[in-house]
């Protein structure tokens, strides 16, 4: 039986549903030497904001039981040299790229959206309204639906791309944040982000991270993510990009059953480099395992099950 | 180019206190490591893989040294891998010391507890180049010392402890004065890189540095450092570990 991967969503047709998170593959120069990213189905890129960002002091990362922290800060070089050096080397490759973008303020999204008009090789934008490592902006456009709703309306404005909006797990109500990021135009939704811990060092009495805070993922956030896909995909009717510790193909199939349309796949990259191709190649025997045609067969299904 | 790759424990012993020697056997990385360079080790149950460097290459054993030190669990967990399990390793990776001195001189190398390993690889290659090698090799107490024979074949080696237990007593920058030489290298903590290269200001000098490390191929921007000319950074993992005593801001 011939499994079908591709899968359709606003701005990206995707030959299978598996990409890269964004933070976690750079823009693809280093795991391109591991293989070839024609395999990917997208790739989504490091954050850009308006100009060039250094971002947080070292430590930046720290293990945790299942998981890591991390504290980047959102490091790139800024919009115009992302359109100038890093989309060229990506457009070479036969894969969807999905440019990230941040900011401070509302204009710094609107003006990093706005710059990536002049690309068509981006397929769609993901509005980071969700990272938990810089200190203005950033986190409060992805705990407070009102302001959420308005930052998307704005970029949707900006933006001749798809927007997908990427979504904070660290807000009491995700069906809240999601139902208004949909009704101010959002074309999609991609979740979760990390949620936000801390880790103290014992000898030194002191936080493990400079930052103090970051971003839990791994392995130890996948039950978190898979809920609020969940509880989301109930509420809303774009699609969902999912992501959230997947290591595997079982968890891709796990996520897709919740609801999403399509997966990243995020820290499992630092552990093994081949971790997307090999969960692309073994995706359709894991699909046809548990009675699935297609990826697009297997969406939300989980969800009848259950009731 | 890095590789992903199994290595088998060929022997796995403790020299020092919390301090373990590991050799292990693969055709790929043994014969493509240069001194400086290190691995990126998988350990069972842990999230995230541990960059440790190479302390010594055989190629016609096949195999890698490496040394590292008990300190939190992973490593807990390293040391007690047994003789003949494998371990998944992405390397060789980074770029490792600049190996073009002029044969007759001198080269200072200074060590500090777990960062002498690495040190010993680039002794070893130097001195098979004619180069003469001077050590300076410093640990919190006698019982951690390790390698001081190793480095003793290499040339003059100098052990200095804090406490006085074993060698000289202090830190590796008392020891320094009286020393001549061409160029140095160094490795070990921030605080001892930081005294190193103000005391040898001006002499040329390469320092190789550790850090948190996430991905360790130059991808997740974990372990960053900024350049001494105030514009911009490096990567630890992928530019580094090994930089110019000038270049980077301790």
């Amino acid at each position: 039986m011939s499994i079908d991967l591709s899968i359709d969503l606003p701005g990206l047709h995707l030959k299978n549903p598996i990409m890269p998170a964004s933070g976690c593959f750079g823009f693809g120069r280093e795991y391109s030497a591991f293989y070839h990213l024609d395999q990917l189905g997208a790739i989504m890129m490091k954050a850009a904001t308006g100009t060039e960002r250094f971002g947080n002091p070292t430590p930046r990362v720290a293990e945790t039981a299942s998981g890591m922290l991390n504290a980047i800060g959102l490091q790139n070089p800024g919009v115009d040299k992302i359109i100038a050096e890093e989309v060229p080397f990506l457009a070479k490759y036969d894969t969807c790229i999905i440019a990230n973008i941040a900011g401070s303020t509302i204009e710094e999204y609107e003006t990093v959206a706005a710059a990536f008009n002049q690309t068509s090789d981006v397929h769609a934008l993901e509005l980071n309204i969700s990272c938990p490592n810089v200190k203005e902006g950033g986190i409060q456009f992805g705990t407070d639906p009102d302001m959420a709703a308005e930052v998307t309306a704005r970029v949707k404005a900006a933006s001749n791309h798809p927007v997908y909006v990427k979504l904070s797990p660290n807000v009491s109500d995700i069906v809240a944040m999601a139902k208004a990021v949909e009704k101010a135009g959002a074309d999609g939704l991609t979740m979760i982000n990390t949620l936000t811990g801390m880790q103290i060092h014992l000898p030194s009495r002191k936080p493990l991270l400079a930052n103090r805070t970051g971003g839990l993922s791994g392995a130890a956030i996948k039950p978190v993510a898979i809920r609020m896909i969940y509880e989301v995909s109930q509420h809303v009717s774009i699609p969902i990009i999912g992501m959230g510790g997947i290591c595997n193909a079982e968890d891709v199939l796990e996520f897709l059953l919740a609801g999403a349309s399509a997966v990243a796949v995020g820290t499992a990259n630092f552990q093994n480099p081949f971790v997307c191709p090999e969960i692309i190649e073994a995706l359709p025997n894991v699909l046809a395992q548990y009675g699935f045609s297609s990826v697009q067969d297997a969406i939300g299904k989980g969800v009848s099950v259950y009731e | 180019m890095i590789n992903k790759e199994k290595l088998r424990i060929v022997s796995s012993c403790q020299i020092a206190k919390d301090t373990v020697e590991m050799v292990l056997e693969n055709d790929y990385i043994s014969k493509h490591a240069t001194p400086g360079q290190f691995v990126h080790l998988t350990v069972d149950g842990h999230t995230l893989r541990r960059p440790i460097s190479i302390a010594d290459i055989n190629r016609e054993q096949q195999t890698i040294t490496i040394l590292f030190k008990i300190i939190g669990s992973g490593t807990k967990r390293l040391a007690a891998y047994q003789v003949g399990e494998y371990v998944d390793a992405l390397g060789p990776s980074g770029n490792g010391f600049q190996l073009e001195n002029h044969s007759g001189a001198t080269i200072l190398l200074v060590g500090g507890g777990i960062g002498v390993p690495p040190l010993y690889n680039l002794g070893k290659a130097l001195a098979a180049k004619g180069i003469n090698i001077i050590s300076v090799l410093g640990f919190q107490t006698g019982d951690y010392v390790f390698y001081e024979g190793k480095f003793k074949a290499l040339g003059q080696t100098i052990i200095v402890t804090n406490d006085g237990s074993y060698g000289e007593k202090g830190f590796v920058t008392d020891v320094l004065d009286d020393l001549d030489f061409d160029r140095y290298y160094t490795c070990g903590p921030v605080p001892m890189l930081q005294a190193i290269t103000t005391k040898l200001k001006g002499k040329d000098g390469y320092i190789s540095l550790e850090e948190r490390m996430g991905c360790g191929v130059g991808a997740c921007f974990a372990c960053v450092i900024p350049v001494n000319d105030g514009n911009g950074y490096k990567k630890i993992c992928k530019d580094g570990p090994v930089f110019h005593a000038e270049e980077v801001a301790l």
